[in-house]
């Protein structure tokens, strides 16, 4: 049976927007305990191209990712140490880690550049709600990485509002001073909310190599890591909106690709170049982010009160 | 009271607070990072099985060693310079311009516009015209994301990063496209410059005028920011914006004319290297040089005479990395010790307002 169109043009949207949202969420998480990690870009490419090589080597996708949220946290972790303990500009320390990590990523890979992968995830049609029509083949047919990704915003959602935990890291986000005076390890809780940041940024960058392309090449991301940060204000800081926005980017990347298949020969839709249709994601970006924030504005809700400040005891 | 590395409690290795900031530690640092990076970049390669002696050997003497390479070191020093300085103004209001790289692209863009359209002039009148488009270019590339920024602080450093892309989309439609020299047997480049578009060079080398402007881009912004008004206003508001605002600075129009002046450099590195280097419009046309300059722009303090010496070094990096892909390494290897050399530098600022102390338990 052949499906609709727009409902073909929503599951592309959902496979596109993954690995946005990977990265999306692990960014909530450490902009939630007040860490501004720009280096999701490095730790994308890095996440991709080391669950590449793994999986070529052991021939199991799931070591693959395994390995792919090692290498994100591992980055992660430098990050952290920089921006936590030594106080660092989280700008900087984060630019300097896509720097790195770009540069890391094309020497690990060099010799691994467009080779097919043997074992990559392919689409798992889920038993009885893939029967659901549209729904069904928009959000049911997918690879377990999807699924994985639907598992994680809840999971998010949950450890962020529905526990202690998450309770803390907030309270280290908004007012480290505070919430040092009764008792939360300010250090430790960004620790660890930057590294699982990382981790999730290595996954969304495995998800480019091991399900989307499914190959390595070199700057695969291609911008991914910077959108995942905008669409963290785009989605206030929220996992359930993280992933609305991550399908409105992914819809927008797959529409750029589509739009002239779609047009019938010799149209309008034909006659637009394909570097302009490329543009589209990252035009979107920018309008989205001022819009965005001129809403965010009005509603006085938003940013993580500290986030971008390093915490220092002494000056309590 | 000082506290330790990770867990902030005062004991073990613990950092306490120098009263003022220590002047030699803010010259030592950079140099010690550099060393730093270079060395874990040695024990990295060691790893990898590669001989880092070897490496780093054919890197220094392909820079540094030879007048061509001495030269050719020059000639990749000067993009960096001009946007290290670009993205400097920027860095020193707080405005974390990374769009470089897209108002490098611009810049070329517009020169190479003049230059096919309107290369038949007097060659001074055209290369002063490629020169003023490619500032207005790379201004204006720099200008439109600081109009949000300006108005509703809209975060400057995805919108600028996100024009980078387009601006290298356009440049390469261009390429691909229109502007695609017909007798160029289809190959994506431009007609090539005619000799009144191109930047006169230094000798037998192939160091263009660039460098003159590099140099004179550096003393200006010297002048500038140290000794007028203005630039006492740019750093002010740079270092606490609610001071500037109660003393009536208007940091709106700030924000404006520093981004256009920021992207306005960078813009000129893009003529500069189309006019002096490659002669025609084509992909790829800069190594990253836009990235790049932020870590000079960090290292160099944001001083613009350190960033002469700094974006000489870093151009040897480059030169360096070329030679060495003839050993087996990708020139990847360059960035990542890039992004180590600034981790370095970050990690050790703050041995300039701490002293390290090892505390024993209470």
């Amino acid at each position: 049976m052949k499906e609709p169109l727009f409902v073909i043009l929503l599951s592309t949207a959902i496979i596109a927007g993954t690995p946005l949202l990977f990265a999306a969420l692990g960014e909530i998480l450490a902009e939630r305990a007040g860490i501004l990690n720009l280096g999701v870009e490095g730790m994308m490419l890095v996440g991709a191209v080391t669950g590449f090589i793994v999986t070529l080597k052991t021939q199991n996708h799931w070591a693959g990712v395994a390995a792919a949220m090692l290498a994100g946290g591992m980055l992660a972790t430098i990050h952290a140490f920089l921006s936590v303990t030594l106080r660092a500009n989280q700008v900087v320390s984060g630019l300097a880690l896509t720097i790195f990590g770009t540069g890391l990523s094309s020497f690990l890979g060099k010799t691994f550049v467009g080779q097919p992968i043997p074992d990559p995830f392919r689409p798992l049609v889920v038993p009885g709600l893939s029967k659901i029509p549209v729904l069904g083949t928009v959000f049911f047919k997918h690879d377990a990485l999807v699924y994985l990704s639907f598992i994680i915003v809840v999971l998010v959602w949950f450890l962020l509002f529905r526990t202690r935990w998450g309770l803390n890291l907030r309270a280290v986000g908004e007012n480290p001073a505070a919430a040092d005076s009764v008792g939360i390890h300010v250090y430790v809780t960004r620790y660890i909310s930057v590294i699982l940041g990382g981790m999730l940024a290595g996954i969304g960058g495995a998800y480019l190599s091991l399900a989307y392309a499914p190959t390595w090449i070199e700057n695969m991301t291609a911008g991914r890591g910077w959108i995942a940060v905008a669409l963290v204000i785009f989605a206030v800081w929220h996992p359930v909106k993280a992933l609305v926005g991550a399908y409105i980017f992914g819809g927008v990347d797959a529409l750029g690709f589509r739009l002239q298949a779609i047009g019938e020969q010799g149209s309008f839709l034909q006659n637009i170049s394909p570097f302009f249709l490329q543009m589209l994601p990252y035009l979107l970006t920018i309008a989205v982010l001022i819009i965005i924030t001129g809403e965010t504005k009005k509603r006085r809700v938003g940013t993580p009160a500290s986030l971008g400040l390093p915490y220092d005891r002494e000056e309590r | 009271m000082a506290s330790s590395l990770l867990t902030g409690i005062k004991r073990g290795i613990v950092f306490e607070k120098r009263g003022f900031v220590s002047k030699t530690a803010m010259i030592l640092t950079p140099i010690l990072s550099v060393l730093m990076a270079l060395l874990v970049s040695a024990v990295f390669l060691k790893l990898m099985g590669y001989k880092p002696l070897e490496i780093f050997k054919i890197m220094i003497t392909g820079a540094f060693g030879s007048t061509y390479g001495l030269s050719e070191t020059v000639v990749k020093s000067i993009p960096l310079l001009l946007c290290g300085l670009g993205v400097s103004v920027a860095f020193r209001m707080q405005l974390w311009n990374i769009g470089a790289e897209g108002q490098f692209y611009l810049g070329a863009v517009a020169a190479t516009w003049v230059a096919l359209f309107y290369g038949d002039g007097p060659r001074f009148i055209v290369l002063t015209l490629m020169f003023i488009a490619g500032f207005l270019a790379g201004g204006l590339w720099g200008l439109l994301p600081a109009i949000p920024r300006a108005l509703f602080k809209v975060n400057e450093t995805i919108t600028t990063l996100m024009m980078n892309y387009v601006a290298i989309l356009f440049s390469n439609y261009l390429v691909y496209g229109p502007w695609k020299d017909p007798q160029g047997m289809n190959f994506p480049l431009t007609a090539i410059f005619s000799v009144n578009a191109t930047l006169p060079t230094f000798g037998n080398t192939r160091v263009h005028l660039g460098l003159v402007f590099g140099l004179a881009a550096a003393v200006i912004l010297y002048i500038v920011l140290w000794h007028s008004k203005w630039g006492y206003e740019i750093r002010v508001i740079g270092e606490s914006p609610v001071a500037a605002r109660y003393a009536g600075m208007n940091i709106a129009r700030n924000i404006l004319l520093v981004m256009v002046i920021s992207g306005g450099l960078a813009g000129i590195a893009g003529m500069a290297e189309v006019s002096g280097i490659i002669q025609r419009l084509q992909p790829n046309l800069s190594p990253g040089y836009g990235y790049t300059a932020i870590i000079i722009a960090w290292l160099a303090r944001l001083n613009p005479f350190a960033m002469i010496g700094v974006s000489f070094l870093f151009g040897g990096l480059l030169v360096g990395g070329y030679n060495m892909q003839t050993s087996g390494l990708p020139a990847a290897v360059v960035l990542m010790l890039q992004g180590a050399i600034l981790f370095f530098v970050l990690g050790s600022e703050i041995m300039t307002k701490y002293r390290i102390k090892l505390v024993k338990g209470r």
